[in-house]
């Protein structure tokens, strides 16, 4: 690589905060600009719908690294900007401006943005989406103590954000179409210990229910649905999914299945165009698929391999997907992927308590955990899943018994 | 700004200044330390920031709460020195910590 070598990351978000820094530790001499249509630098994004929301962490506490590190990275951030297209044969960047910037290598950090619906009022004062800074900063201005909050959709964002609306003393509504709360990622008695807890804090959570409009007069004033209930609402924040931002790369000509695909080492099917995070289709060897993940530990192990790709450090990306949630007092870790399962194996109380863990099986074999406020379980059921061994139920649910002692060292 | 130093597995040491109240973890994100992963920046989920506090300052450092000592049993090569960097901040009174880093986080 030449010092006069150009890299540019098309999105600030986790995985080029992770990008820009490793290209550097890697040797790389050439120029580094990082393009975002946001203004600000990369950002922690699980804290939107937690701790910031909630008050108790500022934007400036929320940043990935300091504008320090930039800095000393050499790495030039132009923000506020829109990338309106890649040409490949020249190999340049086409901004929204008109303006042309050349690339030697060009990585896709463009991650996903929310799915959007559409029902009559969504463009009310006071309706949201949750995906950025900007959307959680506009919600703060609809938030306070007896307010009332109605949330339409019952994944994670949306019970993380009742969690958040409760701790600043809100009234809230959370809307679910499927008739369980956490249907797509969750087995059902996880799924019913969340509504447990949901409810005890005071949250109203309504399943099976579809929101059909929304009224006001210029702002929210209530949420109608599909069985002619209506709910009170002084803010409604939507979260009901994303998609990934797979339009530049799909104009350019690149290989896109439900997110840009990539190889093992983060290449797209043009090498010198790479791509890291919720944006990327990628496989995974550990559960022998292609996966598109929402995680930012994808976004951070994805972008390391892309820097020592571009660096000619051939490393190929072999990782456990993990999530966590954080919601009241209780920590929420999932390793693994539960899709495809079998059974499921509990350990603790999950009916009374507020510690458990679910067991995800497949004949036999640990495929996911979800551990809650039980980091062991957590911990040691990753070292399982990876270890791939046969699993005795009983062992699995019995309480006394430390993970530790099922790993074959 | 208390100073801390970071000693790598293999011995090479960085010296930084840190701001009063930043956690050890941040420290060496924004220092670009390696070997402190931190997935999950910092909210005690993921003990992928594990370090071992110098035997001098054991005794300086706030102790630590379960949640992260139920990890800290977990990762490898616990030591009774054991402290996930994310949940230790530094301050005045730690000016002249000497960290070490494990040779692993996974």
């Amino acid at each position: 690589m030449a010092a006069n070598s150009r890299c540019i990351i098309i999105g600030a978000s986790h995985a080029a905060a992770q990008l820009a820094p490793t290209l550097r530790q890697q040797g790389w001499t050439g120029s580094i600009s990082m393009i975002s249509n946001e203004y600000a630098l990369p950002y922690h994004r699980p804290p939107l719908s937690k701790d910031y929301l909630a008050g108790t962490k500022t934007a400036e506490q929320i940043l990935i690294r300091p504008a320090a590190v930039y800095k000393k990275c050499d790495v030039g951030i132009t923000m506020g900007v829109t990338v309106a297209a890649i040409d490949r044969p020249n190999k340049q960047v086409m901004l929204e401006d008109g303006l042309a910037l050349d690339y030697d290598k060009l990585v896709l950090t463009t991650g996903a943005r929310v799915r959007k619906i559409d029902i009559p009022g969504v463009e009310l004062n006071g309706v949201f989406y949750l995906r950025d800074l900007n959307d959680a900063q506009q919600i703060k201005m609809f938030t306070g103590a007896n307010k009332r909050a109605v949330i339409i959709g019952g994944g994670y964002i949306g019970l993380e954000t009742a969690s958040a609306l409760r701790k600043i003393g809100m009234q809230v509504t959370v809307l679910e179409a499927m008739p369980r709360i956490l249907q797509r990622v969750t087995a059902p008695e996880v799924a019913a210990f969340y509504a447990r807890i949901h409810k005890e804090e005071g949250v109203e959570i309504i399943a099976d229910v579809q929101a059909v409009s929304i009224s006001g007069d210029k702002q929210v004033e209530s949420v109608q649905c599909h069985n002619g209930t209506e709910y009170q609402a002084d803010l409604v924040i939507i979260g009901v999914g994303v998609i990934p931002n797979t339009e530049l790369a799909e104009q350019a000509g690149l290989k896109v299945d439900n997110g840009i695909v990539v190889d093992e080492y983060a290449r797209t099917s043009d090498d010198d165009i790479l791509a890291a995070g919720d944006c990327t289709f990628h496989y995974n060897p550990i559960y022998q698929r292609h996966l598109r993940l929402e995680s930012v530990q994808n976004a951070l192990d994805q972008a390391s391999v892309a820097a020592n790709t571009i660096c000619g450090n051939l490393k190929p990306y072999s990782a456990l997907p993990w999530f966590w949630s954080d919601q009241y007092d209780l920590k929420l870790q999932i390793a693994g992927l539960s899709q495809g399962y079998t059974d499921v194996i509990v350990r603790g109380d999950i009916d009374g308590s507020r510690s458990f863990a679910a067991f995800y099986m497949r004949e036999g074999k640990l495929l996911a955990v979800d551990a809650v406020n039980r980091p062991q379980e957590f911990m040691f059921g990753k070292r399982l899943i990876m270890q791939g061994n046969q699993l005795d139920p009983a062992q699995l649910a019995d309480d006394s018994l430390s993970l530790k002692t099922l790993l074959t060292s | 700004m208390p100073r801390v130093t970071y000693i790598q597995a293999d011995g090479q040491s960085q010296e930084v200044n840190l701001e009063a109240g930043s956690s050890l973890m941040q420290g060496a994100v924004d220092n670009m330390i390696d070997g402190i992963v931190a997935e999950c920046g910092g909210s005690c989920s993921c003990a992928t920031c594990h370090c071992y506090i110098d035997a001098d300052w054991i005794d300086k450092v706030e102790p630590a709460e379960e949640m992260e000592t139920d990890l800290l049993d977990c990762v490898s090569e616990p030591k009774d020195n054991s402290r996930l960097s994310c949940q230790v901040k530094v301050s005045d009174a730690l000016d002249g910590l000497v960290v070490h880093l494990p040779t692993t986080q996974f």
